[in-house]
């Protein structure tokens, strides 16, 4: 008989769930393998630079509980990548911490590897002055001063320090900062299986049930690979994959769904087929691996540029709305001429719902306002908690008297849903570093360690 | 007769694709259609531009990809996701331009 390798992914994140009935299905199916992504970097530089992740505790603690009781009673191996949403060294000791207190709560006792993904500023320091730190277009070209000012800097590992992590006969892999397929190919790969194919259907794998029709982020889904394809299937009644959801799939957050670049190589699906083999499954083939000349390894950081408070209101006057901009220019300058004895350096800014809030710079109808209404978000940033609630209070003031043209509401210009009207923020981050790597070694950057709970 | 995109797509998003790019997918209902659409290149350069009020240089890709009857956009995020004066950090809500585009259509 052809040998496969059944591969139960649960959430499309650590945390964002899945109904149990689904979890058992695929328990049911006998898999080798229970694994899921934790990490993304779509909410923003924030979660990196800050330490902490962006779901919830309790909610990655259930998650995590049902995966690690299930793969300790059948020995079935858990994986997790990109622990705490960033895989940085706190988001992955967070995380740790969960388990010890699911292994102390459950009385078992749990074998786990952790890989760590957090690189030192000094070390990408030397290897980018020697040459070895590349721009991922479009992003700007590395400096000195970016690497050192960012709180946390990660690299995206790919299946090597699983493979490695594997040799050590865990119950649990907990890993820091991993490119999202790894902690589905890593095992396959290493029994011999198709490297690209196991990539693509990790590829897959990692958003769950994002695959199937109606897509869901919050259920699960089970990969099957052969020799020379995978098959996936839905494992709720309410959904099932077809060959145009899992193809879509592959198009989804990717920017050229032919040919994917990854750690060590590219995955090439020019040649891949989506075929419906019924019973809700879909078979996938031809998809390729093909090694780059260099192995390079995705680094991240981020760095702090400030603290931030803002201010919530609304106008509902006719008027108001058609002065805004003269408003806005007028808040802006009196904040400036009031503190113009002080050398601060701050920013501040007018995100106007009903007025291009949502598309910026992209909005096609710019500066056509329909609404009755605006929604006005006050926004300050500045070198210090205190400096920012300084601008962001002030302009907040101003705007709520200001005497634009033609004003008739004269006891104040903004309705504020919340008392107090102003909120931190607390520290804001922006991506200093968005880089390629080059390493000899796949695995040495990536310190492994066991730990017995 | 002006046809429009959003009759004959079942899919229209956008999202980051990574932190400096945006990506729209398009995925039509039929075969027909994504054929048709793709073989009058009502989706090009010329007109995501446009829709979104950009230049030429900020267009990373246009491609068709068959076996999920699919457009696909990429453009250069105006800022980097969460640099400060962000307004859609997961670039989610961004689509809504293809939802009123509008074009002619070969018999």
């Amino acid at each position: 008989m052809e040998k496969e390798f059944r591969t139960l992914s649960t959430t499309a994140i650590l945390g964002y769930g899945f109904p149990l009935e689904s979890f058992e299905s695929g328990l049911a199916k006998q898999p080798d393998l229970i694994a899921a992504d934790a990490g993304s970097t779509d909410p923003g530089p924030y979660y990196l630079g800050a330490g902490v992740s962006f779901t919830d505790r309790n909610s990655v603690k259930r998650d995590l509980k049902l995966m690690l009781l299930a793969g300790k009673s059948r020995k079935i191996p858990v994986i997790v990548g990109t622990a705490g949403g960033s895989g940085a060294e706190p988001h992955l000791e967070w995380c740790l911490d969960i388990v010890r207190e699911i292994a102390q709560e459950e009385k078992i006792s749990l074998r786990v590897a952790l890989i760590h993904a957090e690189f030192d500023k000094n070390m990408i320091l030397e290897e980018w002055k020697a040459g070895r730190v590349k721009s991922l277009e479009p992003a700007p070209e590395l400096t000195e001063e970016a690497i050192l000012s960012s709180e946390h800097i990660v690299g995206q590992m790919g299946i090597e320090p699983f493979i490695k992590a594997l040799e050590l006969d865990c119950d649990l892999i907990l890993a820091g900062r991993s490119y999202d397929p790894a902690v589905f190919a890593a095992l396959p790969v290493k029994l011999g299986f198709d490297r690209g194919l196991a990539l693509h259907l990790g590829k897959i794998l990692e958003c769950a049930a994002i695959c199937a029709s109606p897509g869901s982020g919050s259920d699960c889904i089970f990969g099957t690979l052969g020799t020379d394809w995978f098959e996936l299937e839905a494992l709720s009644p309410k959904r099932k994959c077809t060959t145009t959801s899992v193809a879509a799939h592959t198009l989804y957050e990717k920017s050229n769904p032919y040919l994917l670049p990854g750690p060590g190589g590219m995955l090439d699906l020019r040649g891949c087929s989506f075929t419906d083999v019924g019973n809700g499954k879909v078979r996938v083939k031809g998809s390729k691996f093909v090694p780059a000349p260099k192995y390079t390894i995705k680094l991240e950081g981020t760095h702090c540029v400030g603290y931030r408070t803002i201010s919530i209101a609304g106008t509902r006057d006719p008027i108001m709305i058609r002065e805004i901009d003269a408003t806005v220019t007028a808040v802006k300058e009196r904040v400036a001429d009031n503190f113009r004895d002080q050398k601060w350096d701050y920013h501040l800014n007018f995100i106007l719902y009903g007025k291009d809030g949502v598309m910026g710079a992209l909005e096609p109808e710019r500066n056509n306002i329909r609404s009755h209404e605006l929604g006005i978000v006050i926004e300050a940033v500045a070198e210090t908690q205190k400096l920012a609630d300084t601008v962001c209070a002030f302009a907040r003031s101003t705007m709520l008297h200001y005497g634009y043209p033609g004003r008739i509401a004269t006891a104040g210009n903004l309705a504020f849903p919340f008392s107090p009207s102003d909120f931190h923020a607390g520290p804001v981050y922006e991506f200093s570093v968005y880089h390629l790597l080059e390493c000899d070694d796949p695995v040495k950057p990536f310190r492994i360690e066991t730990i017995e709970l | 007769m002006q046809t429009r995109l959003i009759d004959l797509a079942e899919v229209i998003r956008s999202k980051n694709s990574g932190p400096y790019e945006l990506t729209m997918d398009i995925l039509f209902r039929t075969e027909e259609d994504f054929k048709r659409v793709a073989a009058a290149g009502v989706i090009s350069v010329d007109s995501v531009c446009q829709m979104y009020k950009i230049t030429p240089d900020k267009v990373v890709g246009i491609l068709e990809f068959p076996p999920a009857r699919a457009i696909k956009i990429t453009i250069r995020r105006p800022l980097c996701s969460g640099d400060l004066g962000e307004t859609d950090v997961y670039g989610a809500q961004q689509h809504a331009p293809l939802l009123n585009l509008t074009f002619d259509l070969p018999e």
